[in-house]
């Protein structure tokens, strides 16, 4: 026993019954509801303005209200053991559901009917939800789909991942001459795209030859700061890039060969079909890395890098390709969205973006195709909606999305969809068994 | 440099000499000499921080050494990656058994066979023939093995790599006696195959009466090396790491 043990056992502090925590619990969250929902403005000079009008409210008694209504609900529930009685008449159900979706078969059949779905239902949206769809859906999706190799799969700490996704617009940028700069010849964006890739995966690689030998937590703050640098370059580098005031006329694609010819133009449709087209092709590959090779080096250096390298595992190779292979989804993204837009500028790739991407990541659940594609989707097509809808601000936004991460936090802390082993992954992290990422010590460079 | 080398007449499969070896400032290892022959069971013994498992990490490359020289049937490895040394054939079985926890036991061999293309049968086969607990649990999860079955399935996994030196690192910690000695009857089967050991151990009782010979490290620095039968008879040896004392 240490001497930090003795007081604590001496004191015995008084317990309070659990219950009545949780009821605490449940009447601050229906306060702070009360405070989020306001229509009330903060003003500059009176921040306390919104939380004094709100809690003065009588809509306060409504949320008391309601949080203690859930509270006498859930105590009824614990109390008769419901939990477990709904549970275990759920399990057959439950249990056939897992055998019809967990096979092979049913695994086509869900991307079918997800992909039939996803060319004809957009055809009936209005032109907002289309438009919706293509610069958020889509663009996030792309980006959470590359994120989830290097967080998910190799379990690296990426927070610069939106600077390859501003390479990879600029480079769009360069090759169809909208920038300052000219290049020595003139590309179509279809042409650019593979150009891109390299371009990114060349400054991934570069960024993370140096970075990845280093203990894994520097990689969090090595990222953050190439972001900022790149940010800055594409601040002040006014001759090249065109500063602050950024690009503009970036064309739109093109297809002109072999007889056909068609061309995108500012109609959101033929747009979302493309980035579907890209995204089902990323799909595929990812899929097929994960279950190759590849695919069990990363599960084996997040389980347990030193045993991992001890069986042969180049562990900084496999890190450095996750870590390549995120950079130029990144930048493929960005060629799509800089063709999309046809106009970026520096203030277009903020920090914060590749923090909003993790958080899709981890929201849909880490390591898993289907999570990430989901929750992506849901993070940036719902508040849309709501906006639409004008039950949401749209400067709320953001702080719905942090409440909704810190209740998954809470409750479902593997995400929404968690791939089967990411899961039983962080169980075991919890419990102090295992890694989980690769963030821990690195058995190379150690010394 | 004079090496305290035996006399032994076969080769030597594994050299240290003057091996260095910190983390930052702290010198774990100063100037550690050691020689493991083709066929032999040789032992490093010492108590917690001696620098044993500094040691075994130093020669399958997952420490870089300050100075000094590790030579692998005559060659130079000493700063090369941990899977170049693997693909040399050297296998390690790390200390705290390390298994992937999630991976089912097949899938922690087949790890081991990572230097591979594919799985070899004949590996397989020997390690399941050693082993026959594993074959019964190739399915099963590596994290819900008991230590001793998980144990088996580090050195198992060490093995599939096909290594002509077998690093071992405190195969006993943590287990009850009857299974030590089942497992170090096991470990000399393996010797007996035809694979080198060197056998680190704070067990000095099992491993001396395995080994051919035996060093003790104090503190980074070789104290003794003599035939394993010496040692057992050194009256410091039986105090230090034969008595009460031992941990
Ligand atoms: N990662 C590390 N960082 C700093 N010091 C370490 C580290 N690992 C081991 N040491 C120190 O090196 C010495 C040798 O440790 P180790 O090789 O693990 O000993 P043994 O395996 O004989 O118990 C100890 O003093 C230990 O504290
Ligand atoms: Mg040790």
């Amino acid at each position: 026993m240490t001497v930090g043990e003795l007081p604590l056992a001496v004191r015995r502090p008084r317990r309070i019954d659990p219950r009545w925590l949780r009821l605490g619990g449940w009447l601050v969250l229906g306060a702070l509801l009360c405070v989020m929902t306001s229509t009330e403005e903060g003003t500059p000079s009176d921040h306390w303005l919104v939380v004094r009008t709100a809690l003065g409210s009588t809509k306060l008694i409504g949320w008391l209200l309601a949080g203690a209504i859930v509270w006498a609900l859930l105590e009824v529930w614990r109390a008769r053991g419901l939990g477990t009685v709904v549970s275990g008449r759920t399990a057959g159900v439950r249990g056939r559901w897992h055998e019809i979706t967990g096979g092979r078969r049913a695994h086509w059949l869900f991307l079918g009917i997800a992909a039939v779905a996803a060319i004809v239902i957009p055809q009936f949206l209005s032109e907002f939800y289309q438009r919706v769809l293509v610069d958020q859906v889509a663009v996030f999706v792309l980006l959470a789909v590359g994120l989830n190799v290097v967080v998910g799969w190799a379990g690296l700490l990426d927070l610069g991942y939106v600077a390859f996704f501003a390479i990879g617009a600029y480079t769009a940028g360069y090759f169809t001459r909208a920038l300052p700069v000219k290049p020595p010849f003139h590309l179509n964006p279809f042409v650019i795209l593979p150009v891109a890739v390299v371009v990114c995966l060349v400054a991934g690689l570069l960024l993370g030859a140096p970075t990845l030998r280093l203990r894994g937590d520097y990689l969090a703050i090595v990222t953050l700061g190439f972001h900022e640098i790149v940010q800055l370059f594409l601040v002040n580098k006014n001759n090249w890039t065109g500063g602050n005031q950024g690009a503009f006329g970036i064309p739109h694609f093109s297809i002109n060969i072999f007889g056909i010819h068609y061309q995108w133009t500012l109609a959101s449709l033929p747009y979302w079909y493309l980035f579907i087209a890209m995204l089902a092709v990323l799909v595929f590959l990812f899929d097929r890395l994960e279950h190759s090779k590849v695919g069990r080096s990363w599960t084996a250096i997040r389980e347990d890098e030193v045993a991992a390298a001890a069986n042969g595992v180049p562990t900084v190779k496999y890190k450095l390709m996750a870590f390549a292979i995120g950079a130029s989804t990144s930048g493929l993204s960005g060629v799509l969205y800089a063709s999309r837009i046809g106009y970026i500028n520096p203030a277009s790739f903020p920090v914060v973006l590749s923090i909003t991407v993790l958080s899709y990541v981890i929201f849909g659940g880490m390591g898993s195709l289907v999570g990430v594609i989901v929750g992506a989707a849901l993070l940036t097509f719902l508040p849309a909606v709501f906006q639409e809808q004008n039950i949401v601000r749209q400067e709320d936004i953001p702080m719905w999305i942090g409440a909704i991460l810190v209740v998954m936090m809470i409750f479902r802390s593997q995400g929404l969809i968690p791939s089967r082993r990411r899961r039983r992954e962080l169980g075991l992290a919890a419990q102090g068994v295992s890694d989980a990422d690769a963030m821990s010590e690195t058995p190379e460079g150690r010394a | 440099m004079t090496s305290e080398a035996p006399s032994s007449s076969s080769t030597a499969v594994l050299e240290l000499r003057g091996l260095h070896v910190s983390y930052g400032a702290i010198e774990a290892l100063k100037g550690v000499d050691l020689v493991v022959n083709e066929g032999e069971v040789v032992t490093l013994l010492g108590a917690n921080g001696a620098g044993k498992t500094t040691t075994l990490q130093a020669i399958s490359g997952l420490l870089k050494p300050r100075a000094g020289e590790i030579r692998f049937h005559g060659e130079r490895v000493d700063g090369i990656p941990p899977h170049e040394v693997v693909a040399l054939g050297i296998g390690h079985a790390p200390e705290g058994r390390r298994v992937f926890p999630l991976m089912s036991v097949l899938e922690n061999l087949r790890m081991g066979a990572y230097r591979f293309r594919r799985v070899p049968r004949e590996e397989l086969d020997r390690v399941f023939g050693l082993f026959p607990v594993l074959a019964q649990r190739r399915n099963q999860e590596a994290g819900t093995l008991s230590g001793g079955e998980q144990q088996m399935l580090a050195i198992g996994r060490a093995l599939m790599g096909r290594p002509n030196l077998l690093l071992l690192d405190e195969p006993s910690m943590g287990l009850a006696p009857l299974i030590v000695s089942q497992i170090f009857d096991i470990i000399q089967e393996i010797n007996q195959q035809g694979t080198t050991v060197l056998l680190v151990e704070q067990n000095a009782a099992q491993a001396l009466k395995l080994a051919a010979r035996g060093y003790v490290l104090e503190t980074g620095t070789i104290v003794m090396s003599a035939p394993a039968r010496e040692l057992l008879s050194n009256p410091r040896v039986r105090a230090a790491y034969l008595g009460e004392g031992a941990e």
